[in-house]
């Protein structure tokens, strides 16, 4: 037993100590970086900054070119909490009747389903598709693309949570006179929640950093995402390492909070649908 | 009418009631929505693709050229090789995740100092986004100032450039690739581990297994649900990768780290829609021909159990 535990201490430390330089480190750098001067940051080394501008690098990094990267912000934010949105609500709504009623729609549904989480997109024709209804280059097009490129996904992890949820109480519904709008709002959405925030920050955190739609779908700077601007930045003054670190933390900083607020959720949500569903 | 009848037309009229309401609480137009959604911008565009993929397409005008676009593709080295590359970095990237991701799930799940703060570090990661990781990871892996090279000078080995030698790139992202996704994979053992009933420990602690064998006849197998999810997930992200590679080498040194993804982005930039198309249709077949065979062995061996 005593010989236990010490295995436990000696075996937790060198994780511990493995998990610092693995991943600790990486962060700490970019934190450093970021309080650098241009000239520090150019040598890249890990070391303390001799003059800490944490301060002017951010103001910095906000007010260039215009504050192209705060109109970013902005951006990134509206296509986020739009497209998860809608998706939320219409995946749940698909999860909800395809777990509980049996219809030859529900086999069609069920292989696009599959299709949808296997099948990679094709981006030439879904550019040539947004172009035909004028909705090309622009957010509200990108929303409806990221919407649908999450579905799949979504949907599997609502139906299979809807599974938990007993019958009776859509029959006690029932009887009560409730319609199927009243049903699925008042009733079934309210039990939804611990999946639903599942399913919102997974995707909130996919959507925010997303890179490569935003590429194809709306390009040129004016409604650039972050991703798109910080990508931009790089190509256009990779010596300026100490902008670009100060602008990687600055958009990390939504998901991250994301994380901190729902950790425990994610893995509660992830435990009932994508491992026994 | 006998009273037998009538209980039996009494039974078939509740039946048809009961089928009523599940139709009128249960309405099949909440299809509707992500219907329309995935037909116009999902089905309608994959299967355009088919088409598109034989023409040399400007997206006003197309000329059917049949074939011509996938001779090129397996014709020219520098796209055949994309193609080699997209099932390099695919295999690698997930088979990484299964044995980095399983044995850091028993980890984590095992009695052990700062577990806690192990779970959430090893999360880190999946909130960077993957363009801010590539750039994070130029910087560290850059071959004479980086840091990583310079740890290693101390320890007095000469560093390799990882990302500007072309026999290593397309490793030392997929590489990151796994330090990025890792975090993913381990909560989905995590949860898989958690769900295994304790009596099978203590059983096989009682009849006196060793560590080994308690692993490979009762934790492996029981734990193969979590192994199908994070296989299928991580493959079907590993074909389809993109970003990562943009971010750190572009498909370079040459065309060294280029993928199926990183082709149909150049193809495109340059203004060759049709070739581009037909790139999607081959990424479409190569993830196909993998993941439905894969899967359907995953769900064979579920229902077995």
């Amino acid at each position: 037993m005593k010989r236990d535990r010490t295995m436990r201490w000696v075996i937790g430390i060198a994780a511990i100590a493995v998990s610092i330089v693995v991943f600790i480190l990486p962060f700490i750098f970019i934190l450093l970086q970021a309080a650098k001067t241009r000239r520090g940051a150019a040598e890249l080394s890990f070391s303390w900054p001799t003059e800490w501008v944490f301060v002017d690098n951010l103001i910095e990094v906000i007010t260039q070119r215009d504050f192209i990267v705060a109109r970013a912000f902005v951006n990134s934010v509206v296509l986020t909490v739009a497209s998860v949105t809608v998706l939320v609500v219409i995946a749940a709504m698909v999860g909800f009747v395809m777990q509980r009623r049996a219809s030859p729609v529900r086999t069609v549904a069920n292989f696009f389903v599959l299709a949808g989480l296997i099948v990679p997109p094709a981006v030439v024709p879904t550019v040539w598709v947004l172009q035909t209804v004028g909705l090309f280059g622009t957010l509200p097009g990108l929303i409806l693309i990221e919407i649908t490129f999450g579905l799949a996904f979504s949907i599997l992890l609502f139906r299979a949570f809807v599974s938990t949820i007993p019958r009776s109480l859509d029959e006690a519904a029932i009887i009560d006179g409730a319609s199927s709008f009243r049903l699925f709002f008042s009733v079934i959405i309210p039990l939804m929640r611990p999946i639903a925030i599942t399913v919102i920050v997974v995707q909130s955190v996919a959507i925010f950093n997303d890179f490569a739609n935003p590429l194809y779908f709306l390009p040129g700077d004016d409604n650039a995402t972050v991703q798109l601007t910080l990508y931009n930045f790089q190509s256009r003054s990779s010596n300026q390492w100490n902008l670009l670190f100060m602008d990687i933390l600055l958009i990390t900083i939504p998901p991250l909070i994301m994380y901190i607020f729902f950790n425990r959720q994610i893995v509660a949500g992830m435990t009932s649908g994508a491992v026994k569903g | 009418m006998t009273a037998e009848a009538t209980e039996v037309r009494a039974g078939r009229v509740r039946q048809v009631r009961t089928l009523g309401t599940v139709r009128h609480a249960y309405p099949l137009w909440f299809y509707l929505p992500a219907a329309v959604l995935f037909l116009v911008f999902f089905a309608i565009p994959t299967f355009a693709s088919f088409y598109f993929s034989l023409t040399r397409w400007t997206l006003f005008d197309q000329e059917f050229i049949g074939l011509e676009n996938y001779v090129q593709f397996f014709r020219e080295p520098q796209l055949y090789q994309s193609f080699i590359n997209t099932l390099i970095y695919g295999f690698v990237t997930s088979g990484l995740k299964v044995v980095i991701g399983l044995a850091l799930g028993v980890l984590l799940t095992s009695a052990l100092v700062g577990r806690n703060y192990l779970r959430s570090v090893i999360f880190f990661p999946v909130l960077v986004s993957t363009i801010g990781v590539g750039i994070m990871f130029k910087a560290l892996l850059d071959p004479f100032d980086g840091v990583v090279n310079g740890a290693l000078e101390t320890l007095g080995i000469t560093g390799p450039g990882w990302l500007t030698d072309p026999s290593l790139a397309l490793l030392t992202i997929a590489g990151i690739d796994v330090w990025k996704g890792l975090g993913i994979a381990c909560l989905i053992y995590i949860a898989g581990l958690v769900a295994i009933p304790t009596e099978y420990y203590e059983a096989a602690r009682v009849d006196g297994a060793s560590r080994w064998a308690v692993f490979t006849s009762i934790t492996l197998p029981l734990v193969k649900p979590a192994t199908g999810t994070v296989l299928i997930l991580s493959l079907i992200g590993g074909l389809r990768s993109f970003d990562l590679i943009w971010a750190t080498t572009g498909g370079g040194p040459g065309f060294s780290s280029d993928v199926i993804g990183s082709v149909i982005y150049k193809q495109y930039q340059a203004g060759f829609y049709g070739l581009s198309t037909a790139g999607n249709v081959v990424l479409f077949l190569v993830v196909t021909a993998i993941m439905v065979p894969i899967s359907l062995m995953l769900n064979k061996r579920e229902v077995e159990q």
